[in-house]
């Protein structure tokens, strides 16, 4: 066999090997999505209803609660950053992480200092690559998450939003992740988590409207107080499953790309080695008639 | 008979929605009982059983943890990071 046809068969075979690999990868991320869609759908209501509760605080008392209330100077940015474990999943971590980068130039711009909360072993390895700092980080899990790290994450941003700037503490903060549209389709998306800003589902209510007047039990700053740390849980675990989900989705649509790719590349090694082994062929032929004719020629002249 | 629309939700799923005739739910500063044309209302939950009489008379029982009651044009929604039906 020519080295020509030998070197084209390896190839041949390495891509039948990623291609098993990447199909196996694409089917494992198809059924996972489907899961992670099912949580995050049936985790909305939850959202929802905390949702409505705190823009009904927020539009219809006028209680300042720090939570609620713009401070006069924001001088010093939380940014949490949603990134995925691994990787052959696209531009899923990218996207993010360029995200985030415009995020900080423009909080930059505007003079504020960052701190930074990572979650996925992704942006871990893009902040220690580039010798940056961030206060915590959680790895493992990002592709199926759990309530606790969301409460987790929760407990750290809002104690740091509550901790006097003096302290190391923080005046906003800011959620970057990766949100789920469709099954092809991933948007990064930033969000100010605190102080709170879009209220989203309740329509402004105009001027000559009169407000529902709401009673609070025990009172609207307890309930307030007991509601935010809430409500941002619930965003963070939104956040956290829609990042999986996309997650999914991304790499599904990675993987099938991949495999569509090993597939051409078998197709054109495979016809390399046919015109390979059919050019041996022919030379062995050709080297065969000449031998002949020589032959042939050398007993004509005896 | 106007009724509620109810709505029990946990953290991680819808526990039950439908109309009821009355709602009775602990809050922190005690039981409150809901009907109909209820004032709109926000409340810190205790942990405890939550009583949801239907329209047909039957009740259903359930129990929430740390959460918060909402009614607001009779729509009430019990919000609990833990809540099941007994």
């Amino acid at each position: 066999m020519g080295a020509q046809l030998r070197v084209y068969r390896q190839k041949i075979k390495s891509a039948q090997t990623t291609k098993k690999i990447t199909r196996a990868m694409e089917l494992i991320s198809a059924s996972r999505i489907y899961k992670a869609q099912q949580r995050l759908t049936a985790a909305s209501p939850y959202s929802r209803a905390i949702t409505r509760a705190v823009s009904a605080v927020a539009t219809f008392s006028n209680i300042d609660h720090p939570l609620t209330t713009e401070p006069a100077e924001i001088r010093r940015s939380a940014v949490v950053i949603f990134t995925s474990d691994r990787g052959l999943a696209g531009a899923f971590s990218t996207n993010v992480l360029k995200e985030a980068e415009q995020l900080t130039q423009l909080l930059k711009d505007q003079g504020k200092e960052i701190v930074y909360y990572l979650v996925g072993r992704k942006s871990v390895s893009f902040f220690s690559f580039r010798k940056r700092a961030a206060i915590r980080a959680w790895t493992g899990g990002t592709d199926l998450p759990v309530f606790t790290t969301a409460e987790e994450i929760a407990k750290e941003v809002v104690g740091l939003f509550n901790t006097d700037y003096s302290a190391g503490g923080v005046d906003e903060i800011h959620l970057v992740y990766n949100k789920f549209i469709s099954m092809i389709s991933q948007e990064p998306q930033v969000v100010r988590l605190l102080p709170l800003e879009v209220v989203e589902g309740v329509e402004t209510p105009g001027d000559s409207e009169i407000f529902p007047l709401y009673e609070f039990e025990p009172d609207a700053s307890k309930v307030l107080d007991a509601l935010l740390p809430v409500y941002i849980e619930s965003r963070i675990f939104n956040a956290m499953l829609q990042s999986a989900a996309a997650e999914h989705a991304a790499r599904q649509k990675a993987m099938k790309s991949a495999t569509e790719n090993a597939d051409k590349l078998i197709k054109n090694y495979t016809r390399l080695s046919n015109s390979a082994r059919q050019s041996e062929i022919t030379q062995q032929i050709s080297e065969i008639v000449g031998g002949a004719d020589a032959l042939v020629d050398t007993s004509d002249k005896e | 008979m106007k009724t509620l629309r109810v709505e029990l939700v946990a953290a991680d799923r819808a526990v039950w929605s439908g109309e009821a005739k009355m709602v009775v739910a602990k809050t922190v500063e005690g039981e409150i009982g809901l009907l109909p044309g209820h004032e709109p209302m926000l409340a810190i939950l205790a942990s405890g059983d939550v009583r949801i009489t239907l329209p047909t008379g039957e009740a259903i029982k359930a129990t929430a943890a740390e959460g918060f009651l909402s009614v607001e044009h009779d729509i009430v929604t019990i919000v609990a990071r833990d809540a099941q039906l007994a």
